[in-house]
């Protein structure tokens, strides 16, 4: 693999910020002949919390399917700590960035610790298949998803927040220190959505960089530290959820005229819908 | 799941210097069992027949201590048919399990994909022509299965791979590949048709030496192929995006699990002929016994050996001196097993 340094990252470099973890640089992505979006460029900051939102079919979980390389834009790249991600191997990829997918099937049968232990295939080889760190790392993602005592337990039985938080578990016994979710919360109900949410802000302020595709605005705003509110297949604005989450905007991009108020618990921007 | 399921299963952690696993015990007890269940089975294959040779000579024999008579009835006449029937059932146990891995269902097996049907047609095609020479027989069985296989998961293949689809379209090509072979020996003659029937039931009678070199070279390398795509194999049973994200270059496993299970598919065809039931039963009865997780390569193989050496041994002696073909036994316990499947399917679903 050669060290390929791009000239924006270089530049960013240069004039003080923190080079972007990951980053979409002029991206074009289609499935077949339909264009999603067209020339798309988004930055990922090591260590941010950050929130892709927007309505339906605005191609949001498709950038990240891009980001995760699962789908190869038709034109630009995407570049994994500066170095363009087609060019690493996927398994190199997959030690670096972890993602959980809309959908997963637990295979039949299957017990919560087999599938934990999945996610460690990035850092396994031929011979070596459980290794101490293998182990050390499926016991953590047990006991930070809170699913240890479930560890025996067949996935089929598991109520969906149960489910959902082992599916995380593999995530976190991937040890990659990006993390990107897909509508993680989807299935869930409100208070196993908070509790999800809330683990996955302790992960980042422990220093995970972590990019989620949200449709509650509310969480967006509460939990991320950047928002990026696309449309039609375009980035309409980036930043703070201060800056971003604006009556203006979410009626300009959702089409929902609102009201915007302050979240008496978080102080970040909560909309009312008028 | 009965409270039984919820103990904690016995797993095994190995550590020998780089080399670390971690099975399941039972897993590992369900696969010896087979082999030894198979074992078994084969040396009462190898003592019973016009000439009884008891167990013990058998074993005897094997390590080169026998009488000249029994080393020609054991060596020569019996042990390549018995070896055969283990390798050829191991062959259809693990391309059972690919296909029902691949399509993440129990009834996904190289008969459903078509394989088996188009191989029937292809070395029809080759009778009626008036070739009767084993060798362009099972040629022409090859290449059918090939162009039948590759014809499915072509038509079954939209923007992405879907388990299920392929089993519909292998049904469907199946039941037109079925009606060209009807046609083809309606038209022929007595002594073709008759032909074509036997050639329908894949038998092991009149199997030598001669077919277990090429067995060999054969299931060798699509045995190694198939211990290295193995965890990978699992991992795409979560789905493609969890594979993917996990470093699985899912497009070029699938392609190589796909050549294994037609690869082993065609290996049995040509030497044996169609033997149905194996390949579908041998990785959920694998699965049930091992409690594992979906089904597995190497219970799956055990299983098969254990399941056609038992189906064979029925055929030679359920009407001795009559030998019937083993492909006749294992579709009368096929189909009582693909009745109860089915059913518990059903059940399981609602």
């Amino acid at each position: 693999m050669t060290a390929q340094t791009l000239p924006t990252t270089r530049d960013s470099g240069a004039d003080g910020r923190v080079p972007a973890r990951l980053a979409a640089h002029g991206v074009r992505l289609a499935y077949d002949q339909r264009v999603i979006a067209e020339r798309l460029d988004v930055e990922i900051t090591p260590g941010s919390f950050t929130v892709i939102v927007g309505p339906n079919a605005c191609g949001k979980s498709t950038l990240l399917r891009a980001m995760a390389r699962l789908l190869k834009p038709a034109a630009g790249q995407i570049l994994l700590d500066g170095k363009a991600i087609a060019q690493q191997s996927p398994k190199e990829v997959a030690r670096k960035l972890g993602l959980l997918p809309q959908t997963s099937i637990a295979p039949d049968g299957i017990r919560v610790i087999d599938l934990v232990a999945r996610g460690r295939h990035p850092h396994q080889s031929m011979l070596r298949q459980w290794s101490r760190e293998d182990r050390a790392a499926v016991d953590s993602a047990l006991e930070l998803t809170g699913t240890d005592t479930l560890r025996n337990r067949f996935v089929d039985e598991l109520s969906g927040g149960q489910r959902q938080r082992v599916w995380v578990a593999m995530l976190l016994a991937q040890e990659s220190p990006t993390m990107l979710l897909d509508e993680p919360t989807t299935f869930l109900d409100i208070a196993h959505q908070y509790d999800l949410l809330k683990l996955f802000a302790r992960l980042n302020a422990e220093g995970r960089t972590i990019v989620a595709v949200l449709h509650d605005l509310n969480q967006a705003a509460r939990f991320a530290d950047t928002i990026v509110m696309m449309r039609d297949g375009e980035v309409v604005a980036t930043g703070a959820p201060a800056d971003v989450v604006t009556a203006d905007n979410v009626e300009r991009v959702f089409g929902l005229p609102c009201t915007v108020i302050t979240d008496p618990h978080s102080g970040t921007p909560m909309i009312v819908a008028r | 799941m009965s409270a039984l399921d919820t103990r904690p299963p016995r797993m095994l952690e190995i550590e020998r210097g780089p080399l670390t696993r971690r099975i399941s015990l039972r897993g590992a007890l369900a696969v010896i069992l087979a082999l030894t269940a198979a074992l078994l089975v084969s040396i009462l294959a190898l003592s019973l027949g016009d000439f009884v040779i008891s167990p013990g000579d058998v074993i005897a024999t094997l390590f080169g201590m026998g009488t000249p008579k029994q080393t020609l009835v054991v060596v020569e006449w019996r042990l390549p048919r018995a070896l055969l029937a283990l390798m050829l059932g191991a062959a259809l146990g693990a391309a059972g399990a690919i296909f029902q891995s691949m399509t993440r269902n129990p009834l996904g097996s190289p008969d459903i994909i078509g394989f088996d049907a188009g191989a029937y047609t292809g070395a029809l095609i080759v009778i009626t022509s008036g070739t009767f020479g084993y060798l362009t027989i099972a040629l022409g069985a090859f290449g059918g299965g090939l162009v039948a296989a590759l014809a499915v998961y072509l038509l079954a293949f939209r923007r992405g791979f879907q388990g299920f689809r392929l089993i519909i379209v292998g049904i469907a090509v199946g039941s037109m590949l079925a009606s060209v072979t009807s046609w083809l020996i309606l038209n022929s003659e007595l002594r073709v048709s008759m032909m074509a029937a036997s050639w329908g039931m894949g038998t092991l009678n009149g199997a030598g030496w001669d077919r277990i070199v090429p067995a060999v070279a054969c299931l060798v390398p699509l045995g190694v192929l198939c211990a290295v795509m193995a965890d990978r194999m699992h991992l795409l049973e979560m789905g493609d995006d969890t594979a993917a994200a996990l470093g699985v270059r899912t497009g070029r496993v699938r392609a190589l699990l796909l050549v294994a299970g037609v690869g082993f598919s065609a290996v049995v065809i040509t030497l044996a002929g169609p033997i149905a039931f194996i390949a579908l039963a041998a990785p959920q009865i694998a699965r049930r016994v091992a409690r594992s997780a979906g089904v597995t390569l190497s219970g799956a193989a055990a299983f098969g050996a254990l399941l056609l050496a038992t189906s064979d041994l029925i055929a030679q002696r359920l009407f001795a001196p009559t030998q019937l073909p083993v492909g006749l036994v294992t579709v009368v316990l096929g189909g009582g097993y693909l009745v109860w499947l089915l059913i518990h399917e059903a059940r399981r679903r609602r």
